[in-house]
């Protein structure tokens, strides 16, 4: 692999370069100017790409003269405060619906398909613009973590707001939090948990997928917790309600200890267990590191997430400015979430769309649309997300969006749209969709630093080194808007 | 040799970038015994699909008890026996039932059933048990088995525009085609080219820039073949005019131009009948049975039925009972289709649901799911049904 910067044999790989170019950038004159990114830059492209949704031209203006140390504070600054989002006005109840607007079922139906839509379509919004990078790239870890379905974009958009304000907060209160809202407790089938008729489905989960993870509790664990969460309940306005008459008050054995355990005390008993810290880190370093574990690396993060009290800034601190969070190995491996490719895309093109369902057909097309997760476990992410078809159409979406190009795919049905295909009689059919987006191409090549060179541009983009195949395209290309869009439609785009 | 490492080697010694070149000794490879070369299509109805309005229980009066408003009428069923009989839109099939190509097994589904549309399609798709995440789907894992040809991802072709879970295993996945000439134009894009050739070598690595580059020129190379394969093949049957008899129809011509796949997959969506449930599903079943007709007689001429197993599933049946508003709502156990030329036992495989002992007003399963999956993977595609299923499943006695 070619990667000129740190090469023995400079000379002759920069030969491959545009000679124009190259006379006329003095890469010392300015510190602006660079034919190669400096390794420094790369370690902050590297953060960017990690603690947010890519680096962008305009960023490197100011980011690229900050130290590693620098860069990561400045991210945190700029995620302090939680913008909750407020798009989903209030709470629709199917009752209150039909009663209030003489409506049918199926104007019910079509009215929560708009809300789940524009929640949707909201959040990719608010990933694509915000300066809160980290904390948006965090809630969408929490969002996999306790990945949850509910058809009331009410109680989506107020868990949603549960994992942004405690993203970079405290996992305890966070789950504490996630756990008594309507969404968990009605996907999780807890509404259903009563005394002498225990639903064990939430406290199943709560261990195998939320804290422990599997082996670390026995069945009769599960039997036991669950009846302390027994009651565990809402009410219509979607506040929590513990309803004692519901709850089992007696004797529960758990983890070893016997009590007259509630809900919170489960909760406390699992978070004592180092297990808890461990399984969580593992699934972090996985989502910002490398989706193959280094078990010295997880085990050091999950001393500071145990000793910190499960504070996550302080983990997420440490993980930012460890040196082998910058080593080679661990640059430039990751397969994007399609979200991620999609808010990268955005990000670093300033697009805007015309027809925002565009957005949903390449979440349906690419496997993750928000909100509705495959089930309890969440996306499996890394090589799961590509194959022939996915591949194909991420190789695709770039030349087509950012060239006002059609589209031909709808993706899949989502099982819960079922209900409303049937009753709207809607076939499959194959779509045509104009993309009506455009690109902000003044703002991007005015940001790009005066004297970039190609190379610089491409390494910008793509976070893979440089093979000779991008290098080939690097020297056929001459004009920067097509390079970009080249560079944006390659596999290595794909990584971050 | 491993594969991969194949691929690597090959492109250090000879130094050469073009793919395509050195793919063709691997298709040869697997173009082994083309006689007798078994297929299988899957066919998903999407949403849950009612079987008691589908196969009628006429025999049963409960049937008639519970279902005041929807229940077929038995002058306009076409009884198959004295207890089921088709749904009168299936009318297309009861010819082809009476040739012995068409079987019905009844009161298919798991322990514990799961009434959400997506975890039950999930828990159908990947296998696993109602309390169990798997990330890859039972005919993926068929595909990481090493079986003869699965080192093709064409082995395993989803008609559609992206691909089920169903399809993807931890090594290998199969392809999604709606339509071979699109993507064989998309792949001979210049600049798709210009990615497939100019790689080097470092880009076929075991990580997951050499996993992206291997799946971009797989999908070169399938794309090819398929295009190429599938293009001799004249469709001269005539199918009716819907989306989803277009995609069977594709899977036919697939199928009798001798295209080297072993599993195919279609969907039908539709099924979720909450309300107004006759109409609706009289229209999503008539769809489904006359191109299922037109499928299976296509088949027939090419002589190709004999190799040739559909099967159709729905991620769950629905309640006995119907709901206020001439509908049903979610269930549990249900019927499975099947169809082909060399059933070993054609007609109605077992009992009637039993309509008397509910368990909480569904019916209880008698076969497991993954029993029919073992059954397909034992004596149809000859890969031991423990090694994609996790543990092993007694076959039934259909083929």
């Amino acid at each position: 692999m070619i990667r000129p910067h740190e090469c023995n044999n400079c000379k002759e790989h920069s030969t491959i370069f545009d000679d124009k170019i190259k006379k006329k950038l003095n890469p010392f004159s300015s510190g602006l100017s660079y034919l190669y990114m400096t390794a420094n830059m790369k370690n902050i492209r590297h953060l960017y790409a990690r603690a947010g949704f890519s680096l962008r031209f305009e960023d490197l203006d100011t980011l690229g003269k900050l130290s590693v140390k620098e860069a990561v504070a400045a991210v945190f600054r700029a995620s302090e405060n939680s913008d909750p989002t407020a798009i989903i006005a209030g709470n629709i109840n199917y009752k209150d619906f039909l009663l209030a607007n003489e409506g049918t079922k199926k104007m019910f139906l079509q009215e929560q398909r708009q809300q789940e839509k524009a929640l949707n379509i909201d959040w990719v919004n608010k990933m694509s613009s915000t300066d809160a990078q980290l904390r948006e790239k965090m809630t969408l870890f929490w969002h996999n973590h306790f990945a949850c379905r509910t058809q009331n974009a009410w109680y989506a958009q107020q868990l949603n707001n549960i994992q942004r304000s405690n993203a970079l907060g405290n996992f305890k209160t966070l789950l504490m939090e996630v756990s008594k809202t309507p969404a968990m407790l009605q996907f999780l089938n807890n509404q259903q948990n009563q005394k002498n008729h225990p639903n064990e489905n939430f406290a199943r989960e709560l261990m195998e997928l939320f804290t422990i993870g599997r082996g670390n509790y026995t069945e009769q664990d599960v039997k036991e917790s669950a009846r302390a969460f027994t009651g565990w309940s809402f009410k219509k306005d979607g506040s929590f309600a513990a309803r004692p008459l519901q709850h089992d008050v007696g004797q529960k054995t758990f983890l070893g200890k016997t009590g007259n355990f509630a809900g919170e005390d489960i909760i406390d008993m699992l978070l004592a267990k180092k297990e808890t810290a461990l399984f969580i880190c593992k699934k972090l370093y996985r989502y910002l590191v490398n989706d193959v574990p280094n078990n010295a690396h997880i085990g050091t993060m999950a001393d500071i997430f145990y000793n910190g009290n499960y504070e996550i800034k302080p983990l997420l601190q440490y993980i930012f400015t460890a040196d082998w969070f910058y080593t080679d190995n661990n640059m430039g491996n990751l397969i994007k979430a399609p979200v991620e490719f999609i808010v990268g895309l955005n990000r670093q093109f300033y697009i805007t769309y015309q027809n925002p369902d565009v957005v949903l057909q390449f979440e349906r097309a690419l496997g993750q649309v928000l909100f509705n997760p495959p089930n309890v476990a969440g996306w499996p992410g890394g090589k799961n997300w590509i194959d022939s078809s996915s591949l194909m159409y991420r190789l695709k979406i770039p030349s087509t969006v950012l060239n006002g190009g059609v589209i031909e795919f709808s993706g899949k049905v989502d099982p819960e749209d079922e209900a409303f295909i049937a009753t709207t009689r809607k076939q499959k059919e194959a779509v045509t969709t104009k993309i009506q987006a455009q690109a902000d191409w003044a703002k991007f090549m005015n940001s790009i630093p005066r004297g970039t060179g190609k190379a610089a541009i491409a390494q910008t983009l793509l976070t893979a080194p440089l093979s000779t195949g991008i290098t080939d395209i690097i020297n056929k290309t001459t004009d920067i808007k097509a390079l970009a869009i080249e560079l944006v439609s390659t596999p290595e785009y794909q990584l971050c | 040799m491993k594969r991969r490492d194949f691929l690597r080697n090959t492109t250090l010694a000879s130094g050469a970038f073009l793919i395509p070149s050195f793919l063709k000794p691997l298709e040869a490879m697997a173009m082994g015994d083309i006689s007798g070369y078994k297929n299988l299509v899957v066919i998903q109805l999407s949403g849950g699909n009612d079987g008691l309005n589908t196969i009628v229980p006429f025999g049963n009066d409960i049937y008639y008890q519970k279902r005041k408003t929807i229940a077929i009428q038995q002058p306009d069923i076409i009884k198959l026996n004295d207890m089921q009989g088709l749904n009168p839109n299936l009318a297309a099939l009861k010819e082809i039932y009476d040739q012995g190509w068409m079987s019905v097994i009844n009161s298919v589904g798991y322990p514990n059933p799961d009434r959400s549309h997506f975890r039950s399609m999930d828990i159908w798709q990947t296998g696993s048990d109602a309390n169990q995440f798997l990330t890859t789907g039972w005919i993926g894992r068929y595909l990481d088995s090493n079986c003869a040809t699965c080192n093709n991802p064409y082995t395993a072709i989803e008609v559609d525009d992206t691909l089920s879970l169903a399809l993807k295993g931890a090594k290998m996945k199969g392809i999604a085609v709606e339509d071979p000439g699109k993507l064989y134009q998309a792949t001979r894009q210049p600049f798709f080219k210009q990615l497939v050739h100019g790689h080097d070598a470092a880009n076929l690595n075991e990580d997951n820039l050499g996993y992206l580059y291997k799946t971009m020129i797989e999908t070169y190379s399938s794309a090819d073949y398929i295009q190429q394969t599938s293009k001799t093949y004249i469709t001269t049957a005539t199918y009716p005019q819907t989306p989803f008899a277009n995609q069977l129809k594709s899977v036919a011509k697939f199928i009798n131009s001798g295209l080297q796949t072993r599993v195919y997959y279609v969907s039908l969506s539709g099924f979720d009948t909450h309300t107004g449930q006759q109409n609706q599903q009289g229209r999503q079943l008539k769809i489904y049975a006359d191109a299922v007709e037109a499928f299976v007689k296509d088949l027939k001429q090419a002589n190709k039925l004999d190799d040739t197993l559909v099967m159709t599933f729905s991620e769950f049946g629905r309640r006995v009972e119907q709901n206020a508003s001439n509908g049903t709502d979610h269930g549990t156990a249900n019927n499975i289709m099947l169809f082909g030329g060399k059933l070993k036992k054609a007609g109605i495989y077992n009992d009637a649901p039993n309509l008397a002992q509910l368990d909480n007003g569904d019916l209880k399963y008698e076969i497991d799911f993954r029993s029919v999956y073992a059954t397909l993977l034992d004596k149809w595609l000859n890969v031991n049904n423990s090694q994609v299923l996790n543990k092993n499943f007694a076959g039934l006695d259909f083929v």
